[in-house]
């Protein structure tokens, strides 16, 4: 179906399918409950899930495939959010043009960056990416929020102002729109103390999230994506072949910055604000830890690393020494203190440590990531000898 | 678990279900059933509380959040009262906030206005806040309240000292207590004048971001009305560190004043760095080469140590102040933490008091309400002749009669100018106020160039 | 002119760190043929050392003085540290106000423990694999590292300030024959300078003229060969990684009271010092030194404010700048060595 084989297929509409139930998996309880703090089902959060999980693919038809690790695809994603808030202070607040001239600024920047970049391979190329991004991100932080030239408007970030032209508004709505139906509008739907979201902007993230899944797939199959992976694989083979992989890693480069791009509009689409620290390194490594954590080379992978990492940062990291102390209050007092003090640094505020710890256990033991993990666990229950791994989840050795 | 013994497990417990709930209930973030963003439904109000935990201004933030904690305790009718028993409205009871028991959440903005934006926004559509409050980066003050305007929800700026924060950036749903960079300029231009005489040269450190600009600025306007010149405005990055290759090239510039548009750590280090580099042992154009930070903080000077003695800047309010609103302030702060708060952690307090108490004369949560109950009656602060004197006129806060003026949402009051003191008695005690400069002589017009370009807007209720 | 010159010794200074960290980050490289990521959260760890021995010697006696009153109206609390009271006052405040240095004596067992336990308990696993995964487990321990300081410091910049002989500046220009009062320097950033020169020479002597450091000098160039000689090779491996930490540690220690020390600063020096070793050569370690002032020089002279006005902002850029043309122009760095991560 769709030209998917049949495991894509089922795949495919897996994924489907969880996306569009998500208000209703990421709320299960309800709403008045203590659990309901580990609810995740608020408009902004789930649409974070969806636009994270595109630059993860994104990010992962590159690193997937090709093996070139790059330190600096956050640059990507901030020059989406840029062009796609200066639509809105030309145009109006309509997402189409915005995300249309996301993507094709950040097409330009990558074609320019992987030009350079993809002259050399390994390490080098890590450092050159890491290079220009930090470039970027500190020319973007001082020297384009000039009063002469202000493009991004430095720290504060850039937003719309009320004086700006919006040439084709009109009378268009004040808040980011898709022809009229607005982002931020939200159904709430109360099931007997169950409460579920429904909101705008995240329907539309998680369409464009779901073309740009499928998209991936289609090039993961492709005779395009083999070639990535026979780079992978042995660049240097493949040079004696008399194939010159450049134009290759190049268009994988291109295409997962347009990813990027897509995303970086998509954020500024539903909260129209884009700062400079997006494009800073330390979020081209959050990008590396997703796709890593969720399994690198796989097709669900990044997106399921996207979702964990969000969702550590957004919940996980709420839960403070109270909320221990009640989840261990069964236990004799001091005890209790005992386990909650051992915990406590991994809870709340240490979630980074968590993340940390658990990234390092999947790099050492689980190359392919929760995907894997979950295969491995699947295989131990179906008690058989282990099957022909299927195309679908190997990671591209 | 059916004998009541009062352990302090049994107080944790009950803490973290009360704490679980009051996240929990208010869960509506676009219900047709109310008429505003996160009407609260239960018997309890949340408040988000968004402050830096991490980065260059984490000591703020960690002190605006002991005076949050402090505010809703009082709310609540736990501790001493505090201020309540000083403010000039008696609207508030200590029953909580119209009845209802006030909790908070927080978050930790890293000093980032992206991240700012994504943990008030989880604030609102999960935890249910209804007012936001927080600051110590300009920067992140000007986003978060933007956010709140849209979203519908009040935002009680914590510090925030940017111009343009109810300048070009000011909106309705927001409001200011803490004073601007314009009032430090008019407050600290004459009083340098006196002290290093009229014809200094200043060379200018600024972080590069709105509030280092606004700054500067101001600054610049009010010392070259005294006639002084400036040689050179140099740009440094937030969160440097080092900042030895921007001092250098001030040593022989000369220039004999330097002026370090920094907050926070960076200010630690870059005055710290100043004073290794020599530069307040020399002597320039036969002048003593003199330092100046213009934003003070309490916290930023026990970071600096000794070399914070003899300089000049400007504050909000400090603990040594002699109203009775300030004592009772420090009294309870002191008994709670142990050391006296900073003006960070005042400016929170009283913010979350004014919200409370906007929303007990307004009988409503309801945003455009408390904006109207916190734009008041059109009431003028006396000593000041002007026709945009007009709005919530307030005292017992701590610093004296304050106007929170209607037509930009920022309060007036008097300014302090400081000094570093030269031999301080104990750790918080490194700071004297030199003056407080009568609010008449820090008065503008919302007009005034250097807040020109904004437009409040309309109130914005959400939903 | 004095301008230039100032621009220079502060270049010099930033080198001295950058160079500290390239130096033990191309050691791991060349010897073990490691990336590690993890380097950055190895100066960071020696500046908390310097950290954690003042806050040893600070441990203090309380006690309550009546005649003093706080601002509560209560006794103020008079604090003497424990080492002034087995010392005496003038021993024990001095040893107080040197914590620094002294810090350099307890950080080095420190970071060789730390770097064994890294070499041992991790590294060790990931000879075998590509260099990405090797990128990749170092990035995560930096996180796990950072988070664990963060953990039991807190996220504040902690203030470790220099021996109160050192804390202000000299007039370097009456020694150059300038002018007094001209050229004046900060005393400890001349210090950290000194001190990084000697470090960087010990351990080329100790490459050079030690046996050990020729074994290790001959392992770098042929590892099978040495082994087949019946040289157990990987051992004196583990050592040069544990060197290579005090390295770094040290170069914390001594950066503390420049700026003081935090827990995210390894990361904003790994990133530098990546650079640095990849404009060296990777591999390299006169290529590391070399790059590490000529970067730190450069970036210095950018913060120039006549080459600010010519171009805007290139302070902050200056050093990927060149680390972009030097690797499209020399794709091996300023000294590196065919056949080294080109695979």
């Amino acid at each position: 179906m769709l030209g998917l084989g049949r495991k894509d297929t089922t795949l495919f509409a897996i994924v489907v399918l969880v996306t569009v139930l998500a208000p209703f998996l990421l709320n299960p309880f309800p709403a008045d409950s203590a659990m309901a703090q580990f609810n995740s089902g608020y408009p902004d959060l789930m649409q974070r899930f969806a636009i994270y999980g595109i630059f993860a693919i994104g990010f992962n038809i590159l690193f997937g495939l090709t093996g070139y690790l790059s330190f600096g695809h956050a640059a990507f994603l901030g020059v989406g959010s840029y062009s796609a808030v200066w639509m809105f202070k030309l145009l109006s607040m309509n997402v189409i043009p915005a995300l249309i001239l996301a993507v094709i600024v950040s097409a330009i920047f990558s074609v320019v960056i992987g030009f350079i970049a993809l002259r050399r391979s390994g390490i080098y190329f890590s450092i050159l990416t890491l290079a220009m991004a930090q470039m970027m991100y500190n020319l973007a932080y001082s020297v384009f929020s000039n009063p002469a030239m202000n493009l991004t408007n430095g720290e504060t970030g850039l937003q719309v102002y009320a004086s700006d032209p919006q040439y084709l508004k009109g009378n268009g709505p004040d808040v980011t729109h898709l022809f009229g139906l607005q982002m931020n509008s939200t159904y709430e739907m109360s099931v007997a103390g169950w409460k579920f979201d429904f909101g705008v902007g995240y329907y539309l993230c998680a369409v464009i999230m779901l073309v740009a899944f499928y998209i991936a797939i289609r090039i993961f199959r492709s005779p395009f994506g083999i070639m990535l992976r026979a780079v992978k694989s042995n660049q240097h083979r493949l040079n004696y072949t008399g194939v010159n992989p450049r134009p290759y890693n190049l268009a994988a480069f291109v295409i997962s910055g347009m990813y990027a791009g897509l995303a970086g509009g998509l954020l500024a689409c539903m909260d129209p604000l884009a700062g400079a620290e997006r494009m800073q390194w330390t979020a081209s490594g959050e990008v590396v830890i997703m796709t890593i954590l969720g399994g690198a080379g796989t097709l669900v992978g990044p997106i399921l690393g996207a979702g964990f990492i969000k969702y550590f940062e957004n919940i996980f990291s709420k839960i403070n020494e109270n909320v221990l102390h009640s989840w261990f209050h069964w236990l004799p007092e001091s005890v209790q203190n005992f386990v909650v003090h051992v915990l406590s640094p991994f809870f709340g505020e240490g979630w980074s440590l968590t993340m940390g710890l658990m990234f390092m256990a999947v790099v050492i033991f689980l190359p392919g990531g929760l995907v894997e993990g979950g295969l491995r666990i699947g295989r131990l229950f179906r008690r058989r000898p282990a099957p022909t791994p299927d195309a679908a989840t190997k990671p591209a050795e | 678990m059916t004998t009541s013994r009062f352990t302090r497990r049994g107080l944790l417990k009950t803490g973290a279900v009360t704490g679980a709930a009051g996240l929990a209930l208010p869960t509506i973030f676009t219900s047709r059933a109310s008429a505003f963003t996160n009407a609260p439904m239960g018997d309890t109000v949340t408040l988000g509380f968004n402050v830096p935990q991490s980065g260059p201004y984490a000591d703020e933030g960690a002190d605006e959040l002991r005076a949050f904690q402090l505010a809703v305790e009082h709310l609540n009718g736990e501790g001493d009262g505090g201020m309540l028993n000083t403010f000039s409205s008696k609207a508030l009871d200590g029953t909580g906030i119209l009845g209802k028991k006030v909790a908070f959440v927080t978050g930790d903005t890293q000093t980032k206005s992206d991240v700012a934006r994504a943990t008030a926004q989880s604030m609102i559509q999960k935890d249910g806040a209804i007012m936001i409050s927080g600051g110590s980066s300009s920067g992140v003050a000007v986003a978060v309240q933007s956010l709140c305007q849209d979203a519908g929800v009040i935002f009680m700026a914590g510090l925030t000292h940017s111009n343009d924060t109810t300048g070009k950036d000011k909106k309705a749903n927001g409001f200011r207590h803490f004073f601007d960079a314009y009032m430090s300029g008019a407050a600290l231009g004459p009083v340098l004048a006196k002290a290093y005489g009229t014809d200094r040269k200043f060379y200018s450190l600024t972080s590069d971001y709105t509030w280092g600009w606004t700054q500067e600025a101001s600054m610049n306007k009010f010392l070259s009305a005294e006639g002084w010149s400036q040689v050179k405005d140099v740009r440094t990055p937030v969160g440097a560190g080092d900042f030895s290759s921007y001092i250098a090239p001030v040593l022989n510039s000369g220039a004999d004043v330097l002026i370090l548009n920094h907050y926070g750590a960076d200010m630690v280090n870059s005055l710290t760095q100043s004073v290794q580099f020599g530069l307040r042992d020399k002597m320039v154009n036969g002048k003593q080469f003199e330092i100046i930070v213009p934003l003070y903080s309490e916290l930023m000077a026990a970071g600096a140590g000794k070399n914070i003695e003899g300089v000049y800047g400007s504050m909000n309010w400090n603990w040594q102040l002699q109203d009775a609103g300030t004592k009772a302030f420090v009294q309870s702060f002191g008994t709670k933490y142990g050391f006296p708060p900073s003006n960070a952690a005042q400016t929170c307090y009283v913010q979350t008091l004014l919200y409370a108490d906007a929303v007990a004369r307004a009988g409503s949560f309801e945003p455009c309400a408390v904006v109207a109950a916190l734009e008041g009656d059109g009431s003028s602060l006396p000593g000041v002749d002007s026709a945009s004197n007009k709005g919530l006129v307030f005292d017992g806060l701590g610093n004296g009669p304050t106007l929170y003026r209607s037509a930009d949402h920022q309060c007036f009051k008097d300014a302090l100018v400081m000094k570093g003191k030269s031999d301080p008695t104990g750790p918080y005690d490194n700071l004297e106020i030199v003056e407080a400069t009568p609010v008449s002589k820090v008065w503008y017009e919302p007009d005034n160039e250097m807040f020109a370009g904004g437009d409040l807007g309309t109130c914005n209720n959400g939903a | 002119m004095d301008t230039l010159i100032l621009q220079f010794l502060n270049g010099l200074d930033k080198g001295s760190a950058y160079a500290l960290i390239a130096l033990g980050l191309t050691l791991i490289f060349g010897t073990l043929g490691v990336v590690n990521f993890a380097h950055g959260a190895l100066f960071m760890i020696g500046g908390f050392c310097a950290v954690t021995l003042q806050k040893i010697l600070m441990i203090s006696s309380v006690t309550l003085d009546p005649t003093k009153l706080n601002f509560l109206g209560k006794p103020t609390e008079v604090k003497t540290p424990y080492v002034e009271v087995f010392f005496g006052k003038d021993v024990g405040a001095f040893i107080v106000d040197w914590s620094v240095p002294l810090a350099i004596f307890f950080a080095i067992p420190i970071m060789i423990g730390v770097g064994y336990v890294m070499e041992r308990g991790l590294i060790k696993h990931f000879y075998k694999r590509a260099h990405a995964d090797q990128i990749l487990v170092t990035f995560g321990l930096a996180i796990v590292l950072q988070e664990v300081i963060k953990y039991f410091f807190g996220a504040n910049p902690i203030p470790t300030p220099a021996p109160e002989a050192f804390r202000g500046s000299v007039d370097f220009g009456v020694w150059l024959g300038f002018a007094p009062d001209l050229i004046i320097y900060p005393a400890w950033r001349l210090v950290y300078f000194i001190f990084s020169l000697v470090i960087i020479g010990a351990v080329f002597a100790f490459l050079q003229f030690t046996t050990f450091g020729m074994v290790v000098r001959a392992g770098m160039a042929d590892r099978e060969t040495v082994g087949l000689l019946g040289i157990d090779i990987d051992r004196r491996f583990t050592v040069m990684f544990g060197i290579a930490a005090a390295v770094a540690g040290l170069a914390g220690v001594m950066y503390s009271p420049i700026s003081s020390p935090n827990y995210h600063m390894g990361m904003d020096f790994l990133v530098l010092s990546f650079v640095v070793v990849v404009v060296g050569g990777m591999g390299s370690l006169p290529g590391a030194v070399a790059a590490g002032f000529l970067l730190g020089v450069l970036q210095s002279f950018a913060s120039l404010n006549q080459v600010k006005a010519l171009l805007p902002g290139i302070d902050q850029i200056v050093i990927y700048l060149i680390a972009i043309i030097i690797l499209l122009i020399r794709p091996r760095g300023l000294m590196g060595r065919k056949g080294v991560m080109e695979d």
